[in-house]
């Protein structure tokens, strides 16, 4: 067995040492701790540079060290979920940082916002897939030749071994049509078999003898799913890299989506990624609806159906509508278009003081709660005589709080309003500093309405308009649209993925449940002519059924000699 | 009445059956403590054989000798005599019925099965009907499955755990797992019914997928049979220890645990039904990671509940590689089985409230 050395069915070093010097037997390699770690490790006076790297090899390749490994990597998976990590929760890890000034630096350097990407988590995994190409090649070689090896010679005291039988043959068989029939009831049920023949000693007849195994499949199956591990891990570490995902926000019945890098709202190109592997289409989105559960008083608002109704067009082809739904990704072009988010864009416009339209536009909003209480930012930078910034907040079914605060008691826009707090001065967008679209900075801008001021908020219910303060001019909140926030994504592996984690399991299957196990038929003729039949069995691994099986294998095979018709049962 | 109150009336009836059981199953390993004590052979199966005048012979004596399990033998008869009772329980089966209410062999000595045991399952089988009963009716009144929130995880999760017990108690005897089936069944319905009860909402978006019934049902299952491992490798590492322990050490309290198996056939069951579990288990994950690239658009991306279920699996996949390591097989594998259903509660119960991540679905 090329198994690593410290494999439970491997030979025991440590054992054989002690039998060669004379000792006790060997322990029954299946229980109890042995002496402390590392007793393979055969003492050697002198280690040259070769033979320390192959010492450090089998280290590597031994199951102990598989195991560290595997117990290490669950281990450093852990705090990956306890700190908000950057790749799955970007506003969290900001958040965290706000919230432990001092702590999150620290994390930082320890690349505990990015665990599963970081130095230490890859080592462990990149060791343990070093590990188990070391040890499934040699494993793998070794299984090859024995698919093509017999099994193994027939034991001379069968009496020792799992499930021993003895029985006697009917009168008028001979040892060698006793075991032929033996050979062709094992080779029905799937065993490999070979048969054996010696003339008897001191004047008895013939011994005859069929050695029997089944179940390589199990080592197979093993090495399949092993192998099929790297297989996902090559996948994803190399495949991913040909892949991109970005994001849009489309207003429904707004601007057009074309799939080209300008058009996306952020953008996250693998390594090997490159442009003119965006296929030409173009997306707008029709018409969002959003059902709600308006009856269940416990459930009352909660959020029943999204669905974003899209126009496509692909070069060269007609336009198409479409249904984009969470659980129900559009495929097109290459591309999966995913269902992430959906909110209001309020649709609002600024005049100057003359009546001349300075902004106009649907402004996506931030949903904040489950009733969608959302808030968003508009900046006017040109056309007035300050630049002007507003925080906005929008309640789709407005109500008051007892305290005079405003808040939105049902998703679904059945009182709108919308209120907003003015700013002037600078809105930064010249200082060459990307600046986000969701957030203002007032560091250098003059609050002129709510909050401190003393200046009502704006307020506005669709249709209304308002005076800017300062006289700066007017704004009205025309009217609102949904807006679906869309993910679209490109990866080429994820077939191959999949293939390789179907096979991972089928693997598996097969080598958790199929037992791999060796069974002996031995006929010995008598010095009376009588023929004595011997059966026996031994597990190679886990083999809960071999007793039953060689109970089986014996009872069919009487029945066969005695020409009874044998059931057709599987042993 | 509605339907979701019929189901919770039958929820607690099933609660109160189940605390019978588990009474019932409790009484028999105390009986078992006190038979041992008194010197008598208890079997697996909880039937007693009362010592004979002549000690010796009774196990060469009573024809259930395969069934009867000797206390100070046990590390030697291992795997033969052991496998032989349990998987060929047809047979043991049969010795039972001849000596169901007490017969008396050649010996004069007297086997007496358990009235406590029977108990026991009867009401453990009639609480599993009642929650069952619970368990349909929430998912009639919800017109869906009923597992999208924590409430109906628990009560679906627990369904399967008995439900599991039930069909693997007809192949095994592992009856003597009783108590703690029951007594966890019953904690983890008292935790649900009390802190995460929910009234009946339609499925949110996210959840509205064939992947829920699939993925969610699996891993509940997983669960199951991951539970049955965590008792069965507990128990034996307490066997391990009473087995260890120089001839005539009183250990501890637990005399019952002389009428369980040996510490290797506990290993050996321990991990037959870890691996059903670990396959389902990895089931589990890749259904996972299928739904994930349907819903979010992305098989795998490290959220909470994708990591807890990676862990629960890398740590499983450790105890299956212990089993097969020198010098880890034993107690150190065990404890493996231990911490990996540690973590699976901790996913359930702790991941599912208090984390944050995509999959906020506990309803709470
Ligand atoms: C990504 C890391 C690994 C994982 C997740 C993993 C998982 C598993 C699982 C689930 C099994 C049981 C199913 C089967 O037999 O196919 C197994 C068996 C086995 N693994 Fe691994 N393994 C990993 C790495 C390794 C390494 C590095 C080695 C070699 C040092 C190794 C050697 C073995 C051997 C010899 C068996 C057979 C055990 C037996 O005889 O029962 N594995 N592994």
């Amino acid at each position: 067995m090329s198994r690593p050395s410290d494999h439970f069915d491997s030979p025991d070093p440590a054992a054989e040492r002690r039998l060669k010097a004379g000792g006790t037997g060997p322990g029954d390699g299946s229980g109890g701790p042995d002496g402390p770690g590392g007793s393979d490790d055969i003492v050697q006076p002198k280690l040259g540079f070769v033979g320390w790297l192959r010492w450090t090899w089998r280290q590597l390749t031994s199951m102990r060290t598989a195991l560290f490994l595997l117990l290490l990597l669950a281990l450093a998976a852990v705090p990956g979920s306890l700190v908000p990590q950057r790749a799955a929760d970007p506003n969290g890890v900001t958040q965290y940082f706000a919230d432990n000034p001092s702590l999150a630096p620290f994390l930082d350097k320890l690349q505990a916002f990015d665990v599963y990407t970081s130095a230490w988590f890859s080592s462990i995994y990149l060791l343990l897939f070093i590990s188990l190409i070391g040890c499934v090649v040699p494993r793998a070689k070794h299984h090859f030749d024995a698919l093509r090896a017999k099994p193994p010679r027939t034991p001379a005291r069968l009496s020792r071994l799992a499930g021993f039988e003895r029985r006697e043959a009917p009168d008028g068989i001979g040892a060698v049509a006793a075991i032929e029939s033996a050979r062709k009831l094992l080779r029905k049920s799937g065993y490999r078999v070979v048969v054996f023949t010696a003339p008897g000693k001191n004047g008895a007849g013939e011994t005859a003898s069929v050695s029997a195994e089944r179940g390589y499949a199990r080592e197979t199956g093993n090495l399949v799913f092993h192998a099929a591990l790297v297989g996902i891990l090559l996948t994803v570490g190399v495949g991913g890299g040909y892949g991109f995902s970005g994001q849009r926000v489309l207003v429904a019945g707004g601007g057009v989506f074309v799939n080209t890098l300008s058009a996306f709202d952020s953008f996250n190109p693998g390594r090997f990624f490159s442009e003119d592997s965006l296929a030409p289409y173009s997306m707008k989105l029709d018409q969002f609806t959003a059902t709600y559960e308006t009856k269940a008083d416990g459930a009352f608002g909660q959020p029943i159906d999204y669905n974003a109704m899209v126009t496509t067009q692909e070069r060269g082809q007609a336009p198409q509508t479409a249904d984009i739904k969470v659980n129900s990704p559009l495929r097109i072009g290459g591309t999966d278009v995913y269902l992430l988010g959906n909110g209001y864009a309020p649709t609002i416009t600024v005049k100057d003081p003359n009546g001349k339209v300075v902004f106009t536009d649907s402004v996506p909003f931030l949903p904040q709660d489950a009733n969608l209480t959302s808030v968003g930012v508009v900046k006017v930078p040109d056309g007035l005589s300050e630049q002007l910034g507003m925080i906005g907040f929008f309640y789709p079914t407005q109500a008051t709080s007892t305290t005079g605060a405003f808040y939105s008691t049902y998703p679904d826009a059945d009182y709108p309003v919308l209120t907003l707090n003015v700013y002037d001065g600078d809105l930064g967008l010249n200082g060459g500093v990307p600046t986000s679209v969701y957030s203002l900075n007032t560091d250098k801008m003059k609050q002129l309405t709510g909050g401190s001021t003393g200046v009502a908020s704006i307020q506005l219910k669709p249709g209304d308009s308002q005076a800017l303060p300062n006289g700066l001019g007017t704004i009205s909140f025309d009217t609102v649209h949904r807006y679906a926030s869309l993910d679209i994504h490109h990866d080429p592996t994820q077939g191959w993925v999949l293939l390789f984690a179907a096979s991972a399991l089928l693997g598996l299957l097969i080598s958790l449940f199929i037992p791999r196990r060796r069974v002996w038929v031995k006929a010995t003729e008598r010095a009376d002519g009588t023929l004595s039949l011997e059966y026996a069995g031994l597990a190679r691994g886990e083999d809960p059924r071999l007793l039953p099986a060689v109970a089986d294998i014996a009872e069919r095979h009487s029945k066969l000699l005695t020409g009874a018709t044998p059931p057709e049962t599987n042993a | 009445m509605t339907l979701d109150e019929y189901s919770i009336f039958f929820l607690y009836a099933a609660m109160a059956v189940y605390a019978f059981a588990f009474i019932a199953f409790a009484l028999d390993l105390a009986r078992r403590s006190a038979q041992v004590s008194a010197g008598n052979t208890v079997a697996v199966d909880g039937s007693v054989t009362t010592a004979p005048t002549v000690r010796e012979s009774v196990a060469a004596g009573s024809g259930a000798s395969s069934a009867v399990l000797n206390a100070s033998s046990a590390t030697l008869v291992a795997e033969r005599p052991a496998g032989g009772s349990v998987d060929g329980s047809a047979k043991s089966g049969k010795n039972g019925a001849n000596v169901a209410n007490g017969a008396v062999a050649a010996d004069g000595s007297v086997t007496r099965r358990s009235l406590s045991l029977r108990l026991g399952v009867s009401f453990t089988v009639i609480g599993f009907l009642l929650e069952l009963t619970a368990d349909v009716l929430r998912g009639i009144a919800a017109n869906r499955v009923p597992w999208a929130n924590m409430y109906e995880f628990s009560m679906t999760g627990t369904v399967l755990i008995v439900a599991v017990f039930l069909v693997v108690i007809t192949r095994v005897d592992l009856r003597f797992l009783g108590t703690f089936i029951t007594g966890l069944v019953l904690i983890l319905l008292g935790i649900s019914t009390v802190n995460y009860y929910v009234v009946i909402a339609p499925l949110p978006p996210a959840l509205q997928s064939a992947w829920l019934v699939i993925h969610v049902f699996v891993a509940s299952l997983g669960t199951a049979f991951f539970a049955l491992g965590f008792a069965l490798s507990g128990i034996q590492l307490l066997q391990y220890r009473r087995e260890t322990l120089t001839l005539g050490a009183e250990f501890l309290k637990l005399k019952f645990l002389a009428s369980l198996p040996d510490s290797t056939r506990l290993e050996n069951l321990a991990y037959r039904v870890n691996i059903v579990g670990f396959v389902f288990w990895t089931f589990t994950l890749i259904a996972g990671a299928v739904w994930a690239e349907r819903a979010w658009g992305r098989y795998w991306g490290w959220d909470t509940k994708e990591v807890w279920t990676f862990i629960i699996w890398v740590i499983y996949a450790g105890y299956i590689h212990a089993r097969a390591t020198r010098g880890w097989r034993g107690s150190r594998s065990a404890w493996l089985a231990i911490i990996g259903f540690g973590a699976v509660l901790f996913n359930f119960g702790v991941v599912n409230v208090f984390f944050h991540g995509l999959h906020s679905y506990s309803g709470l």
